[in-house]
């Protein structure tokens, strides 16, 4: 069986390669036909194959700002998918809440210091907040649902949102907010780099949001790796079964990984309401974190950092160069199509576990 | 007592095989047809029909095609608003380009369109599963809406770049546009949905239906039993995008009356119609119907419910509350009956079976 499974195989991917090489055989010499002159520039070809290659080269100063960009909110993509890795490997709950839950504890941030709560105070409360989340959440949605179908939890999921949605609004109100930056000492305004015969310009809040991202998934990592807590939680996302049986008891896991995601959302929403506003608007850019995630695969945390940074550069540069070709505004499903293209050569995920099925 | 089976035997397989083997329950649908359609006409009031019965009508045809595809085939998909939107654009195109063919062709042919690009998106199918084809179905959605809004062939370069219901007869009386009476769009919706209903019926019983539930059950052993995954898969994308289509269509025409694509057929929609599929019970065509009437009058009866027994609400306040309520009452019903409504229905037909004996 296994002689034709690996010949039929190596067919496979021969006829694939070749396939392959033939279109980037055709690009390269329609590049090449170009360069010599012989094409229109105006034509569409030229016009999507060509063209946004030559703008980037002749301003680099502005393909390094849109890069730079991109970063930045793949960073905070990332941060998303992040939370949503989390708890999908210690409970397997596809969380759509966690776009939510990086609004409302934003919100919950912000409205408590309109409320007249010191900043540091409001930040501690925010935490229990997200605590008294994680664990409402375990005791009134996910330990009557255990054992349920995939669907009905991701459903249940949506019911969080709703509710946040409504429950935040109802306390803090509806009108979008100011993130309390200066409070916070997260710092303002912009450096210009000089380079490449240009200007960049860097707001000092994204370059924050870069580090603390990075510090905050290097403190993951080791909370992960070296403590007990961590082994407990990479027990349970291997195996439900095993991890219960030498006595790891499901309930904390899933409060505390609920509460580790919830510090995550509230992270990423302070560094998100200081780049825009505080409101459920926000909400939808959130839905960005889905590609991240099936780029990166739902298991994986290294994926979801890569796969953040490939969609957030992807669709800055795609909208910045291919954009205007057809209007404009492609970065709402931008995103979308990077991941599909990706899940076509693997349907797991860049980094997620090889789906094996067995009858 | 009044409910049962016993003592009515079938003789020929045709009688086997009926949709209702049952004659109460043949009676039971007789008087649910003569309530549609001779009491409600006559009794009740324009306001009724049109805010309860014309929306949950729509609604029900968009659960029942994502039912097919969600429910019978088991593949997740939160792209329905978009495919409603494609039936919407196709019908106001084909009745704006041949004004003189009579509207219900062109709803029933916008359903068509609408199948041929589900079958378009639906071809990622085959190789990604799960969840991950749910976040992949989002690029439909979004990559459609971008369409509705940056294409202004759709719909006509009307000045409010919005859909202009015009209007149109049926036998000489107006069903669609401003003069058309509520109660002739309600008797036309209506026998739309009982014929969609009914061979809707009729393919979730036969061939296609099986071998979509043997697909939802488990794919690869369907492929070994000699059921081909890829047309099995496009045929349950194809009618359930059709269904989506056909009540996007009629949503425009016969409810709404005209307006635009970014409100009518956003990402809210599509969550909402995969609410009413999984409220109503997964896999189950009167499930459809009753998660369809339960989330399309929950706004209404808290609406007009709420003051009525005493708690006032002021308008933004309602809003917060009705996400509020909504989002518990999800979780609520997940938990006390996680195979919907139907499953209720079910151990309710059986309670009547026994009835007025314990067993």
């Amino acid at each position: 069986m296994s002689a034709i499974e690996a010949r039929e195989t190596r067919l496979h991917l021969t006829t694939g390669a070749w396939a392959w090489l033939a279109v980037i055989a055709a690009l390269l010499l329609f590049v090449a036909a170009s360069m010599a002159g012989m094409v229109d520039p105006r034509s569409i070809p030229y016009l999507v194959i060509v063209d946004p290659f030559v703008q980037m080269a002749q301003a680099p100063d502005l393909f390094v700002q849109t890069i730079w960009e991109g970063l930045v909110s793949g960073v905070l993509y990332a941060l998303i998918a992040l939370g949503f890795v989390l708890i999908f490997k210690a409970s397997g709950v596809f969380n759509f809440a966690q776009g939510i839950m990086v609004v409302f504890s934003a919100l919950t941030l912000v409205g408590l210091h309109e409320m007249g709560v010191p900043a540091p105070l409001a930040l501690l409360l925010a935490i229990f907040v997200m605590f008294v989340l994680a664990v409402v959440v375990e005791r009134v949605v996910l330990r009557p649902l255990v054992n349920q179908p995939d669907i009905i939890l991701f459903m249940a999921t949506f019911g969080i949102t709703y509710f946040l949605i409504g429950f935040g609004e109802l306390i803090f109100g509806g009108n979008p907010k100011q993130m309390i930056t200066d409070q916070l000492y997260l710092p303002k305004g912009a450096i210009d780099l000089k380079i490449l015969g240009g200007f960049v310009s860097l707001q000092k809040i994204d370059i924050a949001a870069a580090l603390i991202a990075a510090v905050m998934i290097a403190l993951l990592a080791f909370f992960f790796q070296k403590t007990r807590i961590g082994r407990a939680l990479r027990a349970v996302a291997d195996s439900h079964k095993a991890a219960l049986s030498v006595g790891i008891s499901l309930n904390q896991i899933w409060v505390i990984v609920w509460f580790t995601a919830g510090i995550v959302a509230l992270v990423t929403g302070i560094m998100w309401g200081a780049r825009s506003d505080v409101s459920f608007a926000l909400s939808t850019i959130a839905l960005k974190a889905l590609p991240v995630l099936i780029l990166g695969g739902f298991t994986s945390v290294p994926g979801a950092i890569v796969g953040g940074l490939i969609i957030g550069i992807g669709e800055k540069v795609g909208e910045f160069y291919w954009g205007p070709l057809v209007g404009g505004g492609i970065e709402s499903w931008l995103a979308y199509f990077i991941a599909l293209g990706f899940l076509m050569f693997r349907p797991q995920g860049l980094f997620g576990e090889k789906i094996i099925e067995r009858i | 007592m009044f409910y049962r089976e016993a003592g009515q035997y079938k003789t020929s397989y045709a009688a086997d095989m009926a949709i209702f083997p049952i004659l109460q329950d043949r009676i039971g649908i007789a008087v649910i047809l003569a309530i549609a359609y001779v009491a409600m006409p006559l009794f009740g009031s324009e306001f009724f029909i049109s805010t309860v019965m014309i929306p949950m009508l729509v609604f029900s045809l968009a659960a029942i095609g994502l039912n097919i595809l969600t429910g019978y085939t088991g593949l997740i998909s939160l792209g329905t608003g978009a495919f409603m939107g494609v039936g919407a654009y196709a019908c106001y195109k084909l009745t704006t380009i041949f004004p003189g063919v009579n509207i219900i062709v062109w709803i029933v042919a916008s359903g068509f369109v609408s199948a041929a690009v589900g079958v378009l998106f639906g071809l990622p199918s085959l190789r990604i599963k799960g969840f991950y084809l749910a976040v992949a179905t989002l690029a439909a959605q979004f990559f459609l809406q971008w369409c509705f809004v940056r294409i202004p062939w759709l719909y006509n370069y009307n000045a409010s770049g919005a859909i202009e219901v015009p209007q149109r007869t049926l036998f000489g009386v107006p069903i669609t546009g401003a003069n058309a009476t509520a109660e002739v769009r309600y008797f036309v919706l209506l026998v739309i949905v009982v014929v969609l209903t009914w061979f809707a019926s009729n393919l979730v019983h036969g061939r296609a239906g099986r071998s979509w539930m043997a697909v939802r059950d488990m794919d690869i052993a369907a492929e070994l039993m000699g059921i081909k995954l890829l047309p099995t898969k496009l045929l349950a994308f194809a009618v359930s995008s059709f269904y989506a289509g056909v009540a996007g269509a009629v949503m425009m025409f016969l409810w709404y009356g005209g307006g635009e694509a970014n409100d009518a057929f956003n990402i809210n929609q599509s969550f909402l119609i995969l609410f009413m599929v999984i409220i109503g019970g997964l896999g189950s065509l009167i499930g459809s119907f009753f998660g369809a009437a339960f989330i399309s009058m929950l706004p209404t009866v808290l609406k007009f419910g709420l003051p009525a027994i005493g708690i006032p609400l002021a308008g933004a306040t309602a809003e917060h509350l009705t996400f509020l309520t909504v989002g518990t009452l999800i979780i609520f019903f997940l938990i006390v009956e996680p195979h919907g409504l139907a499953r209720l229905w079910q151990i309710g037909k059986q309670k009547l079976r026994i009835w007025p004996f314990p067993y």
